[in-house]
């Protein structure tokens, strides 16, 4: 690519330039490997790198590399200070390099056993996966981890680099068995396209032309092969798919619908569906600043004028009104879970597919996968790089696609509500049929009619505070009050919850959200029936508090933060149970060895310190006053 | 219609970023620095909305030592974007007098364009802004987002970054915090020339050669752009034929020797480098990991 004079006409060289197609590829291997040495070699021999560059390598090599006075490519790729001295890569790079035929963009992300999230997220936009094995290793455990990884994702081309064959004197035989036994694992994953090369990437044997020290092997050298191999999956062939991201609306003559085609082509005239409204027109120009489209296909980013002016709002589909997409609010997904904290079913998480952001909770995983053996095992949780099954509600239908038949239309990924970290990535498997079936039996007598006879509102008085602070205490002179001024009440507590309801449940972090998820449903149902309830649990997490808040109506959930230090509750300890959690005989014991989340911004917030339980019962009784729940007059 | 090109794609994703971010941000900002990629962004950005005028307006953190001919082409470019332009210099360092000079380059950059930055950013409370970085520039930058979370005092975390999925990018954050938005993360410096002449993109003349006075110091070529470059005794100007790779502070940018003053020529020259564009830049020749420090403490 260097030679001077090469492309006298520029021109004509721009031209077979733009007409290149790209190809975006993962390498999947560990540090020994020979990983990073490979990509470096690749960026090399295609070349990419200046001489800055390759003089600023040379003194890294001196300084930090493991390759004596030779180059150290691996050390091309560290970027990060601290990773550098650790001697690893741990994140996720984007490398760049272009050959006579093609331009390609690798994902380089390491092989570490505790990074999971890195590989699914590298691989999540590639179309094939180079997986590095050592010659003198043959298959390892990681090995098939990769490969089950990168099928996840749905990669169905695959090549096998054997690595390091220097090292067994360039033997056939040693090459043929690691590709034997390869080709029949990649078929228990349903992977077909396997295309074993037997390479040495320190000394560049079969990396962009074929090696004299193979002379059995005549296929192309792994250049060759990633120059010309069909990444085909022409997914402009499946139906329109079009989500909006963003209603263009200049001025009132001109309502247009941008976003992404993520399937199939659109022309004028064609019949669309929009989901999740299910109304239909017919696309009436396709608007570009380069003027308007006779077609556009997957792919393209484009905004659609309709004949129709139908109300279409950021996050709906536009799709082929003869196959549109499935609309459905509970499904049956992977998950891939990449977070410190692990996923807790019921708890409340933010999950966006397309250009739609939503309420969602997991279920308890059906299984979950070990990446190592792909054993299915049971499991209450997620933990961090854990990948499971689960079923996903939705707090409302969007449309999708199975991620096995569009890849784009049926991924999702999970925020965290209060961290707003991404903690998971997902693929729709399919829409569950009990989303469509379950209708609500309507009934005559209704809470308005309830409340009328009760002569008050209900509502959850949710007192929240460590084990100790006096919830119970202060829960039981309030239901006393109340009862007197002749409200309807009932106090659930742990005596009445733990011993029925939940006496299934422990105390680990995900028994302690189900518990409080049961809690809600059970205090959800009492406020239809006219009811004030008093709750007094823990109720360490936010999470779990905004769950219960959201399932009944505004204004009927009071967050009452009953604060008591966490060194006056351990020096009371009327039960002897903060003793217990500091000699470690009690696990996941709130405030000692499992967090309270002091609540943010509580409709009252009781200092026990300073007053007694009586006047902070008092406190309580009185704002259901001020805020028209009950009168005094009662 | 046959597959997208390269180049398509390359296009498609950087609109789909654009308006991704700013359907996802209250009160989104492009940082508009004059150079080519800059250049490339902008006309990204107006493809993106078009028929609309792209909905935020451009942010130009200006240090005064850029080369009058940014100035020019930056006016220019918001007149026909449309945009509202926001230049912001930074008061202390335009009261301290900050210049290249005196100060060294670490300072200049420092006051002028990182806490310039972080001023603007805060005085007009933006919490979504654009910038012009590519992947292929800088080790450290191999590694960064399209959507870079930034915390209330704008730091870059490189070891808790939001992984990047699919096509989905996690733009959520809380009050105070921001995000950055990298739409040209996956274009080289081949594909940005390229974009550029395919486009017809107007650029700033200085990247094609021409006669212009300079000096030789320590080796770099710096271009004499105004009567405030303090000369060393026996330095006289001269005319030499030269060109820039990239754009910055006109004494901190270094020029190169070249015969190129048409656009296929600055390609051809660049098919035949041996040197990365950013040698011109004097930040990057520090420690190894210099980039990445700066961008911890907020450098775009």
């Amino acid at each position: 690519m260097n030679a001077e004079g090469r492309f006298e006409d520029v021109e004509a060289y721009l031209i077979a330039q733009q007409a290149k197609g790209l190809l975006r590829f993962i390498t999947c291997g560990s540090v020994d490997d020979g990983k990073s040495t490979l990509i470096g070699r690749l960026l090399h021999e295609s070349k990419a790198l200046f001489d800055d560059q390759l003089a600023a390598l040379e003194g890294d090599s001196r300084k930090f590399g493991t390759q004596g006075d030779e180059l150290d490519f691996a050390l091309l790729l560290d970027g990060l200070g601290a990773e550098r001295e650790q001697g690893i890569t741990i994140d996720v790079a984007y490398r760049f390099f272009v050959t006579e035929k093609r331009k390609f963009i690798v994902a380089d992300t390491p092989g570490h056993e505790q990074y999971t999230r890195n590989m699914i997220t590298g691989a999540s936009t590639a179309d094939l996966a180079v997986i590095l094995v050592d010659a003198r290793k043959g298959l390892l455990t990681q090995t098939r981890r990769h490969s089950y990884l990168v099928s996840l994702v749905g990669i169905r081309r695959i090549v096998l680099a054997v690595n390091k064959l220097d090292l067994v004197d360039w033997s056939q035989e040693v090459f043929e068995s690691i590709e034997r036994d390869y080709r029949a694992f990649a078929a228990q994953l349903g992977i077909e396209d396997v295309v074993a090369i037997p390479l040495s990437a320190l000394r560049g044997d079969n990396l962009s032309s074929p090696s004299a020290r193979t002379p059995w092997y005549r296929g192309p050298s792994l250049l060759q092969h990633l120059e010309t191999v069909d990444v085909g999956g022409d997914d402009a062939s499946g139906p329109l798919r079009l989500p909006v991201q963003w209603v263009n609306r200049p001025d009132l003559d001109f309502r247009g619908y941008s976003g992404r085609i993520l399937g199939g082509r659109v022309r004028p005239g064609d019949a669309v569906r929009v989901l999740p409204s299910g109304r239909t027109s017919t696309v009436a120009r396709i608007v570009t600043f380069d003027g308007d489209l006779a077609e556009a296909r997957s792919g393209q980013s484009v905004t659609l004028t309709l004949t129709d002016d139908i109300d279409i709002s950021r996050g709906d589909v536009i799709c082929a009104a003869g196959d549109p997409a499935g609309l459905a609010d509970q499904f049956e997904a992977t998950l891939v879970w990449m977070a410190d904290a692990p996923m807790l079913p019921g708890r409340p998480y933010l999950v966006k597919l397309g250009a739609t952001t939503l309420g969602a909770s997991f279920g308890q995983p059906k299984y979950v996968v070990d990446v190592n053996s792909l054993e299915h095992l049971a499991a209450k949780t997620l933990e961090l790089n854990g990948i499971g099954v689960a079923n996903l509600t939705l707090d409302r239908a969007v449309a999708f696609d199975p991620y096995a038949s569009n890849r784009d239309m049926g991924s999702f990924i999970v925020i965290d509500r209060y961290t707003n970290q991404t903690v998971g990535a997902g693929l729709l498997h399919f829409a569950l049929r009990r989303s469509q079936n379950i209708h609500w039996q309507a009934v005559e007598v209704d809470k308005q009619a309830r409340i009328r006879q009760n002569g008050h509102s209900p509502c959850v008085l949710w007192l929240t505070g460590l084990s100790g602070s006096g919830k119970s205490t202060i829960a039981n002179i309030v239901e006393r009050q109340l009862h007197a001024l002749g409200a309807r009440t009932y106090l659930l507590d742990g005596d009445n919850v733990r011993h029925g309801l939940s006496k299934d449940l422990g105390f680990t972090d995900a028994d302690r959200v189900e518990n409080i998820r049961r809690i809600g449903e059970v205090a959800r149902l009492m406020v239809d029936a006219g009811l004030i309830v008093i709750t007094a649990f823990i109720s360490p997490f936010r999470s779990e508090r905004q769950l219960a808040r959201g399932m009944v109506e505004d204004g009927e959930f009071i967050e009452i933060f009953v604060d008591t230090p966490l060194a006056v509750v351990e020096q009371r300890d009327p039960k002897g149970l903060y003793k217990k959690a500091r000699r470690g005989e009690l696990k996941n014991f709130t405030g000692i060895d499992s967090p309270y989340e002091v609540p943010a911004a509580p409709e009252l917030h009781l200092r026990t310190m300073e007053q007694s339980p009586e006047e902070s019962a008092s406190a309580i009784v009185d704002l259901l006053v001020r805020r028209g729940v009950i009168r005094r007059s009662h | 219609m046959t597959a997208l090109t390269h180049l398509q794609r390359l296009e498609a994703e950087s609109i789909d970023i654009l308006r991704e971010a700013v359907a996802e941000s209250e009160r989104p900002v492009m940082l508009y620095s004059i150079g080519k990629d800059s250049s490339v962004m902008l006309h990204l950005a107006r493809k993106a909305f078009f028929p609309s005028r792209p909905p935020f307006p451009l942010l130009h953190v200006d240090t005064t030592w850029k080369f009058r001919a940014m100035y020019e082409l930056r006016d220019r470019m918001a007149r026909e974007s449309g945009q509202e332009l926001i230049v912001h210099r930074n008061p202390e360092a335009l009261r301290l007098g900050i210049n290249p000079f005196t100060h060294g380059s670490a300072l200049h950059t420092d006051i002028w364009k990182t806490q310039g930055l972080k001023q603007a950013l805060d005085q007009h409370g933006f919490d979504l802004a654009f910038g012009g970085a590519r992947r292929d520039e800088e080790k450290s930058r191999a590694k960064e987002r399209v959507f870079s979370f930034r915390s209330a005092q704008h730091q870059w975390d490189p070891k808790n970054q939001r992984p990047e999925l699919w096509r989905l990018y996690n733009a959520r954050k809380n009050k105070g915090e921001s995000i950055r938005v990298f739409p040209l993360s996956n274009w080289t410096e081949l594909d940005i020339w390229q974009y550029i002449v395919a486009e017809r993109i107007p650029i700033v003349p200085l990247y094609l050669a021409a006669e212009r006075p300079v000096v030789e110091r320590d080796g770099t070529l710096v271009m004499v752009d105004d009567e405030r470059f303090p000369l060393r005794e026996g330095e006289t100007p001269m005319l030499r034929r030269v060109r820039f790779r990239t754009l910055g502070c006109y004494p901190l940018t270094g020029a190169i020797e070249s015969d190129a003053d048409t656009l296929p020529a600055i390609i051809r020259e660049m098919l035949v480098a041996r040197t990365s564009e950013r040698q011109g830049r004097l930040i990057d020749q520090d420690a190894g990991a210099s980039m990445e420090k700066k961008k911890a403490e907020g450098y775009f």
